[in-house]
């Protein structure tokens, strides 16, 4: 993974000098309360219900084994022993104290991390693909490019007071883990004559308004990526509406100006750039792509009985192996996802020493590295297959173990109402309701993969609307209730859930969950997913079943 | 009082920036005022400047709220785009802690409101030891690497 050097320490070295300056400034007076607000949320720190929350950057969700160590010594010395890791591939702190941040992100610092522009209506952290560099179906790898525009963002002077937040995602991909289409601007890897090149889409998000992206640039040639990047932030920031907060995203703007007319502002605006100093020239793409190579993997048999005829293995091995190991670009090896969705632990939760064990265990099975996924779990990425009985042996007695990912209890699920200020109502109990209904392994693994995403309001972190069903918290009158929509998807066949009807109760959802299934099991054909179900007979049948009376 | 900081050192302590009000756009565009200086609102185009800037030596851009980013883009566009050498000066709601961003944008003069420090506003009109775009007068990171 990517290295600092010289230049990239002293950058984070000095911001942690400047917002302990201005944390200085303001526990003494000096700095007015509504100014270091936007300062310190650009540092990551939020004031939520119950405490401040610190949200550290994974850069597109990559860490080394140090740098989990770290967090578990963070976790345990400046928080209550564990964090969450986000749908956009980060770690949150729940319990930070505001006069500790500084030493913090120096602790941070020392490890080449920091918690910069992770908030605030800033561009914040690139996301990417959780299997980038290892993906069978992969074109090239992201993450290069991940890391420039990183660094590209990082203090960009211009684009630092923004309408409202940016997010950027990567894929190099065909199944498209990144969800690129529900970005501010994502950005899909392709090659033409050898040569990488890139598609832009732009105006894409969920939130209070959900928009699939349009593409905006379909052939970018990547010594321009940077410029046209540029470009793009600045149409939004000088035409991005200002005055209505939940009309401030770029997906207004696009949509107002039609992504036509939008593509021709850009392109105006890019004609003043292209060529200029930001045109990746000169060394730099190698010396980024130079962090990325592949790691010093062993000519390995690619079949392996034990894990190959897992199918027959009725230990909790078997089930394991075929729900969270994927397929690997190199032969003997394989892709481990940690699903950590055990029921009555809040999804994405991690302690101290589970940090500390999956340092561990990616030292000694996986390169020393991880990545987070956007579905709030973990990836081992370079695990060989004759070492998979050993690591889920010791996976399970750190209860890491979960065999269910992508089922209906891997419920991808935001803090929600414990612990969010925004919040309209709560979302962990939700998802451990539906966790505590549906316990049946082989039952969930017969239904098939079936994406829930909970959200405890519009702001939709849990992203519900590409949940095949997705569960959104709404205030009526100041009553806690849950509107469920179904036919969501944030890969490559991108598409928003659909309302049902009327919200619920929190009690009634796992029951309503259950007659969405009961249709969906009474109308499959073969082994269709939830998905292609509802895409083949309409919204008309889950509606009926869960209205009826 | 405000005080008015250009090129680095503060020229003016007590300066009172009813007393030295500037042109807008519309009494530029209209001819009312033929001088050397004008106003830009936040929402107002740079490019309604491209045809006057030969004879303008000061551009102020307003800031109507510290969150408003806009005057950044505007300041790059008259420094990158027209080339403007003269004085781009920062006025309205500016803070201490901006300083350094509006610097890297081609500012050159800043009106600081009395609630901000100016003793300290000269120490933070540079902050970071390098950055990683290209701005004004600096080179990318990444082409100091190579």
């Amino acid at each position: 993974m990517y290295i600092y050097d010289d230049y990239d320490q002293k950058m984070v070295d000095e911001r942690v000098s400047q917002y302990r300056d201005q944390t200085n400034r303001f526990l003494a007076g000096d700095l007015p309360a509504d100014e270091f607000q936007h300062l310190r949320l650009r540092n990551g720190l939020y004031i939520q219900r119950l405490a401040p929350m610190l949200r550290i950057a994974i850069p597109y969700g990559m860490m080394s084994s140090r740098q989990l160590r770290k967090m578990a010594h963070i976790t345990r010395h400046y928080d209550r022993g564990y964090c969450h890791l986000t749908t956009r591939q980060n770690i949150q702190l729940n319990w930070p104290i505001l006069e500790q941040v500084p030493d913090i992100l120096e602790e941070l610092a020392s490890v080449e991390m920091h918690a910069i522009q992770t908030s605030g209506n800033c561009i914040r952290n690139t996301t990417s693909d959780q299997f980038a560099g290892v993906a069978k179906d992969e074109v090239e790898d992201p993450r290069p490019w991940c890391e420039l525009i990183r660094q590209w963002s990082t203090f960009h002077p211009e684009f630092n007071w923004l309408p409202r937040k940016f997010k950027i995602a990567v894929t190099g991909a065909s199944r498209d883990r990144a969800a690129v289409q529900v970005h501010d601007i994502g950005i899909r890897l392709f090659h033409e004559n050898g040569e990488t090149r890139f598609e832009i889409l732009a105006g894409g998000g969920l939130g209070r308004t959900p928009v699939i992206a349009p593409v905006i640039k379909e052939n970018l040639e990547s010594q321009h990526l940077l410029t046209y990047l540029e470009a793009i932030l600045r149409v939004y920031n000088r035409y991005g509406r200002r005055d209505n907060k939940y009309k401030a995203r770029i997906k207004i703007l696009v949509r107002a100006m039609t992504p036509e007319v939008f593509a021709e502002k850009v392109d105006a605006e890019w004609e003043t750039l292209k060529d200029g100093p930001g045109t990746l020239v000169g060394g730099e793409v190698d010396r980024v792509k130079s962090y990325f190579s592949e790691p010093d993997y062993e000519t390995l048999e690619d079949l392996v009985p034990e894990v190959d005829n897992v199918i027959s293995d009725t230990s909790g091995f078997g089930d394991w192996v075929q729900q969270n190991v994927a397929p690997h670009k190199k032969p003997g090896y394989s892709i481990v996802t940690l699903a950590l969705k055990t029921t009555a632990i809040a999804p994405g939760d991690l302690t101290d020493q589970q940090l500390e064990i999956i340092a561990d265990l990616a030292d000694a099975y996986s390169f020393g590295e991880v990545r987070i996924t956007h579905e709030q779990n973990l990836t081992l990425a370079d695990v060989p297959k004759r070492d998979l009985r050993s690591l889920w042996s010791k996976l399970v007695s750190a209860e890491l173990a979960s065999p269910n990912l992508g089922l209906l209890t891997d419920i991808i699920c935001c803090p929600g109402g414990d612990y969010c200020s925004l919040a309209n109502a709560k979302s962990i109990p939700v998802a451990e309701a539906i966790q505590r209904k549906f316990d049946d392994l082989n039952y969930l693994r017969d239904l098939g993969s079936l994406d829930v995403n909970i959200s405890g309001c519009m702001n939709a972190c849990g992203h519900h609307h590409v949940g095949n069903i997705g569960i959104l918290g709404v205030d009526k009158k100041g009553q806690e209730f849950y509107q469920v929509s179904i036919g969501g998807s944030g890969y490559e066949d991108a598409s928003l859930a659909k309302i049902l009807g009327p919200s619920f109760a929190q009690d009634d959802i796992p029951e309503v969950i259950q007659k969405l299934v009961d249709v969906h099991l009474g109308q499959r054909q073969a082994d269709e997913a939830f998905l292609d179900t509802y895409r083949r007979i309409g919204i008309a049948p889950y509606k009926e079943a869960v209205y009826a009376k | 009082m405000s005080t008015l900081i250009k090129n680095g050192t503060i020229v003016a302590s007590e300066f009172d920036a009813n007393a030295n009000t500037i042109p807008t756009l519309e009494a530029l565009l209209s001819n009312q005022e033929k001088g050397a200086t004008v106003l830009l609102e936040a929402g107002e185009e740079v490019e309604s400047l491209s045809a006057y800037l030969d004879g303008l030596t000061m551009i102020a851009l307003d800031f109507p709220a510290f969150t408003d980013g806009r005057a950044y883009s505007s300041a790059n566009i008259l420094r990158r785009t027209y080339k403007f050498e003269g004085e781009i000066r920062a006025v309205g709601d500016v803070r201490v802690d901006q300083l350094e961003q509006m610097v890297r944008c081609g500012f050159n003069a800043f009106v600081l409101p009395e609630t901000q420090d100016a003793d300290l506003a000269i120490t933070r009109l540079s902050v970071f030891p390098y950055s990683y775009q290209a701005t004004i007068d600096t080179q990318p990171i990444f082409a100091q690497r190579s």
